[in-house]
């Protein structure tokens, strides 16, 4: 039987590095992150979490000491935010090359500047082409679950690579919930000790790990990576579909969602809003108590407009043929994210938009696709601003149809930021 | 040297290192003190040459090419791992430049030497950035012409010797790839060391200091006889100069054997004469009164 806790997400992230038996944590403080590190240090000096835990004197020195534990077979772990995870860079991109499955919790934190101690996901997007799988958590509960699914995921023989649990900063990590913590044993029947069949810096085997190469074999070597990112995804599945069945919680690479029937009858809704993270929450909350009210269906049609939420969890690998089946049929889509995309559109409404391109391609329509940005810096996502951007996109919608362009040709709509405050122009100073 | 006290060289034949070079000299001693169960990184530097070309290795032991700031830390992880799993055979020790070690690596080597792992990190020490093609580092010489320092490097060199002592390691010496018995003994010493252990070894590069290849030895002798390079281990707080110096040759004589020091001005090499003694007989005292 599960204990059931009050936790917040980042004691939800401790247990499940306990749960999953981890045996060499490396981690330097950073708020939001930081009680993950307490939590973790505290477990270890009592002896609940038999692990070594190393103090280290940054960033940049956590995740090079979680790939040396990697290295020579180790289950590693640590956590990071926000300005931690950009120092991280240049190891974020070895571990991910040298096929290392560790498990790394991003509490995610604005980057500056300018400084803020609060969310949103310019941290993690920064790394999302760095080869690792990325998951992002709506609840403190996901983050639990999604640790561990991380591990069974990573150290899978198809997939070898590490992987980024990403939860909210405060929202997430400081919003005390219910949270299911499974029993160890229980844990232990899902995932199985780390494997030891891949390269490792072992005596009995010598090899050399990470060397010089050549044009000859570099490109080869990324392919390999792409497809363990491609095979990841199927990977992803199963231990999301296993998850659910040892735990009683399904986790799949995106999910959809619809307030009054279930997905599989109702699909597909007018609009698909689709989000990540601690948004999916909201959406989803929003939506299932009625809080946004009602609006008119496109088209003239009777009664109120359909609306559903895509929630996406899994952002590396990116889920672009999951996605584009549920969105096919839908008539339009608002993506919200939560990082600027400073100089382009934003970074998951270019996946979606991208994942949906292919729909022409096969002779199909495209539903309209309207980008939004909010949240940024710890803004909260409000009802208000989800009721804005819904009415944005059945007002893009409508002005499409009156257009009578079709709804994949003419000047896309632009990004929009249904949270900004204007503020009128202030003189300047003489 | 004890001649058949030591395993094999476990560095492959037929390396691209360039003719003379001090560091396949250490790296090939230190292979034979420490044995076949023995983990090495390498930062990106000439020791990476050890660590391999697309599909091939110079190395007969686990290796692994870290990043350049950051293989102390590494090596923090590799020995967590390697208790976790119950592997306490294990030496673990990276082969470092002085610009890994005394430049960007500093933080991390600080680092991992106040948390106390067990570890050895040899620095070899050719005094530049030398892969990249002779660039000034903090370890670089007062007068030393680089490429970066076209008119002779105008700071002393960065005494991480004393940084890291003060830090209080439990093991720290300083070495010579001219007196490679000397540096055999230490890091045999080094790997007793429940600790970290830090070995610093002045490793003439022939391209880089302009001087012919086959003076690797004979300059890195120099550098001990004439003070500038003083050879000795502090053991726990306690210093003991390892190898005595008589009868002192000028500095001269070791600056004018090689390109590097040619625009150095005779009231330079007068200064570092003099810096060179006093630090000499400063170490002396140190091991009189039995403490450093």
């Amino acid at each position: 039987m599960p204990t059931v806790k009050a936790l917040d997400g980042n004691a939800a992230v401790a247990e499940a590095v306990r749960l999953a038996r981890v045996q060499v944590i490396a981690a330097y403080p950073i708020t939001p992150q930081t009680p993950i590190v307490e939590h973790l240090a505290t477990a270890v000096e009592s002896g609940r979490l038999p692990a070594r835990y190393i103090p280290v004197e940054s960033e940049h020195s956590a995740l090079s000491a979680v790939a040396g534990a990697s290295l020579v077979g180790a289950r590693a772990f640590t956590a990071t935010a926000g300005a931690g995870l950009a120092l991280m860079h240049e190891i974020v991109g070895v571990v991910a090359g040298t096929r290392l499955p560790v498990v790394m919790a991003v509490t995610n934190r604005a980057l500056p500047s300018p400084w803020t101690l609060q969310t949103d996901h310019s941290d993690t997007m920064a790394e999302r082409d760095q080869g690792w799988i990325q998951l992002y958590a709506e609840s403190a509960q996901e983050a639990l679950d999604l640790i561990l699914v991380g591990y069974r995921t990573g150290e899978d023989p198809r997939v070898l690579l590490p992987v980024m649990v990403a939860l909210d900063g405060f929202f997430v990590s400081h919003t005390v919930e219910r949270v299911e913590v499974p029993d160890p044993e229980q844990v232990d029947a899902y995932l199985p000790p780390p494997p030891t069949n891949r390269p490792l810096l072992d005596p009995d085997h010598p090899v050399t790990i990470n060397q010089l190469t050549s044009p000859d074999i570099f490109t080869e070597i990324k392919w390999q990576h792409r497809e363990a990112l491609q095979r990841a995804l199927g990977v992803l599945a199963e231990a999301g579909e296993a998850y659910g069945r040892h735990f009683g919680r399904r986790y799949a690479p995106v999910e959809p969602y619809l307030p009054d029937t279930s997905a599989a009858e109702g699909w597909p809704p007018d609009v698909a809003i689709v989000t990540m993270g601690s948004m999916a929450g909201t959406v989803r909350q929003a939506l299932r108590d009625g809080l946004l009210g009602e609006f008119a269906a496109p088209g003239g049609r009777p009664g109120p407009a359909r609306v559903g939420l895509v929630k996406v969890t899994c952002f590396r690998p990116f889920p672009a043929e999951a996605l584009r089946e549920l969105l096919a049929g839908v008539q339009a889509v608002a993506v919200v994210d939560r990082s600027a995309g400073l100089g382009s559109q934003a970074p998951l409404a270019m996946e979606v938009k991208a994942a949906l391109y292919d729909l022409a391609a096969q002779g199909r329509r495209v539903p309209l696709v309207q980008g939004f940005v909010a949240g940024l810096g710890g803004r909260d996502f409000t009802v208000e601003t989800l009721r804005r951007v819904v009415e944005t996109t059945l007002g893009q919608l409508a002005n499409a149809r009156a257009g009578g362009s079709g709804l994949a040709a003419g000047p896309g709509p632009t990004t929009s930021w249904p949270d900004l405050k204007l503020v009128a122009a202030q003189p300047a100073r003489p | 040297m004890p001649r058949g006290a030591y395993g094999p060289d476990l560095v492959s034949p037929g390396l691209t290192t360039c003719e003379g070079c001090a560091m396949e000299i250490v790296a090939r001693a230190m292979t034979r003190v420490l044995g076949p169960r023995t983990i090495v990184l390498t930062p990106p530097g000439c020791s990476a040459i050890l660590t391999g070309f697309g599909t091939e290795t110079g190395w007969k032991i686990p290796a692994f090419q870290s990043n350049l700031e950051n293989a102390a830390a590494y090596m923090s992880g590799i020995r967590a791992g390697l208790d976790a799993l119950g592997k306490d055979d294990v030496a673990v020790v990276t082969l470092a430049g002085d610009g890994g070690t005394v430049d960007i690596g500093l933080q991390a080597l600080s680092g991992a030497v106040e948390r106390g792992h067990r570890f050895i990190y040899i620095c070899y020490d050719n005094e530049a950035y030398m892969n990249t093609g002779i660039q000034r580092s903090g370890a670089t010489p007062l007068g030393a012409w680089t490429t970066t320092t076209p008119g002779g490097k105008r700071q002393h060199k960065k005494d991480i010797i004393a940084m890291l002592m003060a830090q209080g390691i439990p093991y720290i010496a300083t070495a010579s790839a001219g007196y490679i018995e000397d540096f055999m003994r230490k890091l045999e010493r080094a790997r007793q060391v429940d600790g970290p252990a830090y070995i610093h070894v002045h490793s003439p590069c022939p391209t880089g200091w302009r001087m012919p290849a086959c003076d690797t030895v004979r300059v890195a002798r120099l550098a001990v006889e004439s003070l500038l390079w003083p050879l000795y281990e502090v053991v726990e707080g306690r210093l003991r100069v390892t190898v005595k110096v008589k009868e002192p040759k000028p500095v001269q004589a070791y600056l004018e054997a090689q390109g590097r020091f040619r625009g150095v001005s005779p009231e330079d090499a007068q200064r570092m004469q003099e810096r060179a003694v006093r630090h000499y007989r400063r170490l002396l005292a140190q091991e009189q009164e039995g403490e450093a």
